[in-house]
């Protein structure tokens, strides 16, 4: 228990790592995050295979969810909250999210661009004409 | 004398963040092997976003072979998703039997935790198994060599982490809930749940995005 009471005296707190509950209240947080999660991944699978909204609509809404669901994960199960305790942890996230949405974005971007500025020789051919 | 109070308060509170915190010295080892950990895997999940990359600007090239929507199976996926969340939760319930050293709630939220992972281990398994079976292997199409490595990547991850469970188990049973052994516990917990963050994005980008468009 020592290590728990050292805990306690600073205000800090490792990521994972929740302040000074009870049992109880630490299960209620784990089920309140199980509850909404299943509901988001419900919703997510209804949503891929309906026919009852706008179809270009589903893409956008499936990442809407997905972006919420890892934030329900985040909070609930990992315990990375907004709390003064946990400033090292939410800058190493955001930190870690720059470097994703470089990658992920940049590279979407790029290609992109590249299929429409560089189409093969058979299609530059008779445009240099 | 107001201006030394002045910089020693800005000095003790750098993120102003409303109260001065009395630093005691250097933070508990339990903070910082967590901490570590912690970046350890928001750079695992840097390396997962090369991975999406990579699926998501070879998804078009097919080379004549299957499109994701003929080869991916939802009720499979709805499966493996429902395994995985609720390992989590049951990880989670493990977590705090641990900091209460309860040793019959920990294990059994461990086993469950367990049994769940190798469920789904089985299913993604059977799933290449199948894919490979009909002539559609990751040598087929750029887009199947994306899938195959994402997938299997997070698969991998989720292997080695039922190895870790176990070792975890063990370790628990030979030495008990000493402070180095909790502070493995913990890092194994961490890593459980961010598996669960990267199986989210799979599951929408790749099959429910995969099976739509």
């Amino acid at each position: 228990m020592s290590d728990q009471a050292h805990v306690r005296t600073e205000h800090d707190l490792a990521p994972g790592e929740e302040e000074q509950h009870s049992v109880g209240e630490r299960v209620i947080g784990y089920v309140v995050g199980l509850a909404l999660a299943l509901l988001l991944t419900a919703t997510s699978f209804f949503i891929a295979g309906t026919d009852l909204v706008w179809q270009p609509s589903i893409p956008v809404a499936l990442i809407v969810l997905a972006i919420a669901q890892m934030g329900v994960h985040l909070v609930f199960f990992l315990h990375i909250t907004t709390g003064p305790d946990n400033t090292n942890n939410v800058l190493a996230l955001a930190f870690g999210l720059l470097v994703v949405f470089l990658v992920v974005g940049g590279t979407v971007w790029i290609m992109a661009h590249l299929n429409q500025n560089m189409p093969p020789m058979d299609q530059i051919m008779p445009m240099r004409r | 004398m107001s201006m030394t109070a002045t910089a020693g308060h800005a000095h003790a509170d750098p993120h102003h963040i409303g109260f001065v915190v009395d630093h005691p010295g250097p933070a508990s080892k339990r903070i910082v092997t967590a901490y570590g950990f912690w970046v350890f895997l928001l750079s695992d999940i840097v390396m997962f976003s090369c991975f999406f990359a990579a699926y998501a600007v070879l998804v078009g090239q097919t080379a004549g072979g299957p499109k994701g929507s003929e080869i991916f199976e939802q009720r499979n996926v709805a499966i493996e998703t429902v395994c995985l969340l609720f390992s989590s939760f049951t990880c989670g319930m493990a977590s705090i039997a641990a900091d209460v050293r309860n040793r019959f709630w920990f294990y059994l939220g461990m086993a469950v935790t367990c049994v769940l992972g190798l469920i789904f281990l089985v299913i993604e398994f059977r799933e290449f198994a199948d894919l490979i079976a009909r002539g559609y292997g990751p040598s087929r199409s750029a887009f199947l060599t994306a899938f195959f490595s994402l997938v299997g990547c997070h698969g991998l991850h989720v292997s080695a982490g039922v190895l870790w469970l176990l070792t975890m188990m063990a370790q628990v049973f030979a030495k008990g809930f000493r402070a180095d052994i909790l502070r493995r516990m913990m890092c194994f917990a961490l890593f459980w749940h961010a598996l669960d963050i990267i199986w989210v994005a799979v599951f929408s980008v790749v099959y429910l995005l995969g099976s739509g468009v």
